[in-house]
This record gives C-alpha cells, sequence and structure tokens, in this order.
C-alpha cells in the first residue's frame, strides 16, 4: 500500500477496498515509527486528519469522489492551514495556529484529500540543507548521516520515506528540485503565477512558487491538477483555463529536442552526478529524442542576482514579524523599539537574520540603482538566455545539485558554499520558468542523483510527459531507501 | 567594497535586529563574503536593459472598489501576544 501510486489509491478507496481512515491511520502509524529518525515532520494532528478522513469516506460512499479524495497528503509547513499550527521552521511563528486556509490548501480540501501533517523545512524557507529548521535538522531517509536537501527538506524525506502519498512543496531558488533530487523523487517548480500564494508564507514574492513532490510523474500531475488555478488574491497570479496536467504523459518522444547547456556541463559538477545525468540522457536518445548544444550565457551570473533580489524581498516580507499582532515577542524590553529588536533578535534564526542584512542593506538609501535594479536589469538577461535556447529545443536538461547528499553540518560555517548548491537551479526561478527534478540513478556512497527537466512557460504538460516516459523505461523513482 | 562595524551596525538597527558586538563582527565576516560573491554582478553591462520583475511582464489586476474582506477581529486577535477591549497592546510611546 505504501508503494501504491496516487491513481492506484484513488482506484482502490473508490472501489471500497479500502476506507480514507484505514488508510490515514496506517500512514500515521507509520509516521510515528519512523519519523524520530527523520524528523520530517513539525506538526501532527490525527485527530484533524482522521475527522477529514471520515468526511472523505462519506464523500466517497456518496459518489461524489474525485482523484485525490481521500488520500493522506502531507503540507509543507510554509502553508496556512486553518487550526494547524503553521510555524514555517521558525521560533517566530512557535505558537502561530493559523486563522485561515492558503490557497492550496483550500484546494486539497476542496478535493477530499487528508492532510496528514506539517513537514519541516529551512526556516522561512532560507536554506538548502534543513539544518536552519528552528525544530531540528531533517535527516536524510538514505542516510541519516545526511542533509535532505532544502529548503522543502522534510516534504521530500517524508515521500521518499512513505510516510505520506505525497506532498506539497515550494521553490524560490530550488526548494523542491533539490531535495527532491537529494532524497530520490520527484518534484515541479510550475510556472510563476500557475498555484497561488495566497497563504503561503512569504520569502522572495517575486519567485516564490509552490508545487508537487511525489514518487512518479503521474502523481505530481494529480497533485498539480489540484494545485493550479488562478485566484484572485494573489495578484501575481495567472487568469488560465484549467488544464489537466495528465493529458499528455502517455505521448511518445519521438522527435523531442532536448537542450543541453554547455554551462551546466562545465566544471563544478560532481563526476558522479555527470555520470547518473549522462547516462539519463542516453536513455532519452533511446526513447527518440534528439539532443541540442545550447548555451545559458548568463547563468552564471544568477546566484549573485538571487542574492540580491531574494534578501530584498525577504527583509520586506519579514518586517511584518515585530512581535505586535502574532508570533513570538520577547518576556522583556524597555520600549516599543527595544520590543520589536529583541523579538526579533531572539524569534529568528542566523541565517534569516543574515538575509534581512544582505536585502536591508542593498535596499537602504544610495545603493538601490547599484545593487536591486541592477540585479532585475540581469534577470532579464537570464530569461532572455532561455528564450533564445527554446527558439532551438523543446525541455532543457541538466543536473539538479552538483553533488549528492552532503553530510549534516558540512557547510554550517560558510554561507557562501551552501548557497553555491542551488548554482543550477535559482536561474530557472529567476526566469519564472517551469522546472522540475526526478531521480536518475545513484552517485557517491549510494545517494540519489537528479535529472534536471527545464520546460518553456506553461510547458508542464509537456515536461510530466518527458518524466513519465523515462519514468516508464527506468525504475529509479520506485527504489525506496531501507528504513 | 567591504562593509565596516559601523555599517553591520546601522544595518541591524534599520533591520530592527538587537546585536551585541561579537555578533556584529561575526555579521560583519560573513556579509563581507556575500557581497563578495554578489560583486561578480557589478561588472555587467546592462545599458538600456529594462528591469524584470514578473517573468510575463504583467501589470497589477485592478479590482472594484467594494468591501472583499469578512470581519475576522476575533480570531486573529485570540493569536495576539496582548490585547485589551479589541485592541493590540504595546509600550507607551507618547508620555
Amino acid at each position: 500500500m505504501f508503494e501504491s501510486s496516487l491513481k492506484q489509491l484513488g482506484d482502490a478507496l473508490r472501489a471500497n477496498k479500502i476506507s480514507s481512515v484505514e488508510l490515514t491511520q496506517s500512514y500515521l502509524d507509520r509516521i510515528t515509527r519512523h519519523n524520530p529518525a527523520l524528523n520530517a515532520f513539525i506538526t501532527l494532528n490525527p485527530e484533524m486528519s482522521l475527522a477529514q478522513a471520515r468526511a472523505a469516506d462519506a464523500r466517497i460512499a456518496a459518489g461524489k469522489a474525485d482523484a485525490l479524495t481521500g488520500i493522506p497528503i502531507a503540507q509543507k509547513d510554509i502553508f496556512c492551514a486553518k487550526g494547524w499550527l503553521t510555524t514555517c521552521g521558525s521560533k517566530m511563528l512557535h505558537n502561530f495556529v493559523s486563522p485561515y486556509d492558503a490557497h492550496v490548501i483550500s484546494q486539497f480540501n476542496n478535493a477530499g484529500a487528508i492532510n496528514l501533517g506539517k513537514t519541516n523545512m529551512d526556516e522561512f524557507a532560507m536554506g538548502s540543507s534543513n539544518e536552519t529548521s528552528h525544530y531540528g535538522a531533517v535527516k536524510n531517509p538514505w542516510d541519516t548521516t545526511r542533509v535532505p536537501g532544502g529548503s522543502s527538506g522534510g516534504t521530500a524525506a517524508a515521500v521518499a520515506a512513505r510516510l505520506c502519498a505525497a506532498a506539497t512543496g515550494t521553490d524560490t531558488g530550488g526548494s523542491i528540485r533539490q531535495p527532491a533530487a537529494l532524497c530520490g523523487i520527484s518534484g515541479l517548480k510550475p510556472t510563476y503565477g500557475v498555484c497561488s500564494r495566497y497563504g503561503m508564507i512569504a520569502f522572495a514574492s517575486s519567485l516564490d512558487q509552490a508545487g508537487p513532490m511525489g514518487r512518479s510523474a503521474e502523481d505530481l500531475a494529480l497533485m498539480l491538477n489540484v494545485m493550479a488555478g488562478f485566484d484572485e488574491r494573489d495578484s501575481t497570479s495567472l487568469q488560465r483555463d484549467k488544464e489537466d496536467y495528465a493529458r499528455d504523459l502517455n505521448k511518445p518522444l519521438t522527435g523531442l529536442r532536448i537542450g543541453l547547456p554547455k554551462e551546466f556541463f562545465a566544471e563544478g559538477m560532481g563526476s558522479d552526478v555527470a555520470k547518473a545525468v549522462e547516462a539519463a540522457i542516453a536513455e532519452y536518445k533511446k526513447l527518440g529524442a534528439t539532443i541540442v548544444d545550447i548555451s545559458l550565457p548568463n547563468s552564471k551570473l544568477s546566484v549573485p542576482v538571487y542574492y540580491v533580489l531574494a534578501p530584498a524581498e525577504a527583509s520586506s516580507n519579514l518586517s511584518r514579524f515585530d512581535g505586535v499582532r502574532y508570533g513570538y515577542r520577547a518576556p522583556e524590553y524597555s520600549d516599543l523599539a527595544d520590543m520589536y529588536e529583541k523579538s526579533r533578535a531572539q524569534g529568528f534564526g542566523a541565517e534569516v537574520k543574515r538575509r534581512i542584512m544582505i536585502g536591508t542593506y542593498v535596499l537602504s538609501h544610495g545603493y538601490y540603482d547599484a545593487y536591486y535594479l541592477q540585479a532585475q536589469k540581469i534577470r532579464r538577461l537570464i530569461a532572455q538566455d532561455f528564450t533564445e535556447a527554446y527558439k532551438q529545443c523543446d525541455v532543457i536538461m541538466g543536473p539538479t545539485s552538483p553533488s549528492t547528499a552532503f553530510k549534516l553540518g558540512e557547510k554550517g560555517d560558510d554561507p557562501v558554499q551552501m548557497y553555491l548548491s542551488d548554482i543550477y537551479t535559482i536561474a530557472v526561478n529567476l526566469a519564472g520558468l517551469p522546472g522540475m527534478s526526478i531521480p536518475c540513478g545513484f552517485g557517491a556512497n549510494d545517494m540519489p542523483v537528479g535529472l534536471q527537466i527545464i520546460g518553456n512557460y506553461f510547458d508542464e504538460a509537456r515536461m510530466l510527459n518527458v518524466a513519465h516516459q523515462f519514468q516508464q523505461a527506468t525504475d529509479w523513482h520506485s527504489r525506496a531507501p531501507k528504513l | 567594497m567591504s562593509l565596516s562595524s559601523a555599517d553591520v551596525e546601522k544595518v541591524a538597527r534599520l533591520a530592527r535586529l538587537a546585536m551585541n558586538d561579537q555578533e556584529i563582527q561575526a555579521a560583519q565576516a560573513q556579509l563581507n563574503n556575500i557581497f563578495g560573491l554578489i560583486a561578480e554582478m557589478q561588472a555587467v553591462d546592462t545599458k538600456g536593459i529594462a528591469p524584470m520583475s514578473h517573468s510575463q511582464d504583467l501589470a497589477q489586476r485592478l479590482r472594484e472598489d467594494k468591501v472583499t474582506e469578512p470581519d475576522q477581529r476575533a480570531a486573529f486577535q485570540a493569536i495576539a501576544p496582548q490585547v485589551e477591549q479589541g485592541l493590540y497592546l504595546v509600550p507607551q510611546v507618547i508620555e
């Protein structure tokens, strides 16, 4: 049952072979058994999950079930869910029981899915290893001395360890794709604007995007069908016709043009990662694809550009945490300014403070043009590189991360080293393009390697087709860690 | 470019983050490393390039000027650190 696809689970529920209450309870039992070693969840609320499961069973009995009705889905703790503790991995929100639902959460609720629990994450989604969480680091289920990646590391570990059927993530600079790669699962960051950001705690608003994480491309398609959609409460949500992201899964890949950016295959990528990615490309040739050499000359600037734009937007977004209306307030203070300064100093962790300070500096008087504006201009150059490339190819492929999962603590003291682990994923966020990672083999120490697939704007259905066909021909995605 | 400890102190004050001398010093070293990484960006010629904030270059949507939010004051104040008679309490700012 824990190996079943979302489609198989949905079929079993609708055929009354299992009830949602039984399924949800089985997952909760599995979490109780394995989560202590992984720390993938921050909050569980069996009572609320099982109440939803009972309602789902009634809906199934009434013949009104949708694709995900009754299926237990874990939610990254960045999504506000009414009545659930929603911490965003921070001490700042240690007592924040959300009074409302994020759009993504209400979409799952309307679909009759079960909220199985809130997954651990880097504090305010700032990190690539899950070590910045106030609630402790998540362990990689393939090797518990290693990181799961971040910031959606709790989600990635939970999916890899089969502690949920599928789960949500968010991706500002690689936070869905990098942990998916490091934990050997599939993850998709849609085109910016496809999923509403309403109720998704803001990090860098012009880059943040929610997306599904699961065990296969087919599962991701069913998840995205629920998550995507226009929402007037997010001013950047795109008004587009509803689409079925699973519609093209079974199309053959004959004639598919795969662009390989020379910059992604240059120095910096581990030889074990290179070997697995090259083997995946060879598999795609067998499936009928042709290879096109392309160049993304400005992509090397994506890390510096990102570390101006994302902290600038974060410093503005996180100014709302002031100890007045919700969240943490320092126990002792002398006046109002002291209350703000102490609440924020005690409520935020080191990485969050670091990024707030970078952002405050680049937005401060006299520096705006030199930093923020210059970064936004280079952002357009980076996006234009992709537009040029898509004149010659249908999808772009490369590694998701330069290495497999590193050891806990290995990059702890050096923020710059940590930032460079997102070198292949950040350009995609800056351009607003959809990107995904699927498992494509194992590297050093038998840790999973991810293949990154980057699509053109709104090409999610094609990317899922490209990933699904690979998963029909290989079995990397169905390998599971021994717990 | 490199930030002095006075620069770091000023930034911490603007960001409303209480920091002691030791924290200022540690932040100074790390921020300077990060700005070393960012410096690569400065040499790029961006003359005539329009800044990009949204990939679809969308304008903000407008909506009708009518009340859309329900009253949720009680629910929101239930999670506040300190409220009294429906008001959020902070230390006195006017004598």
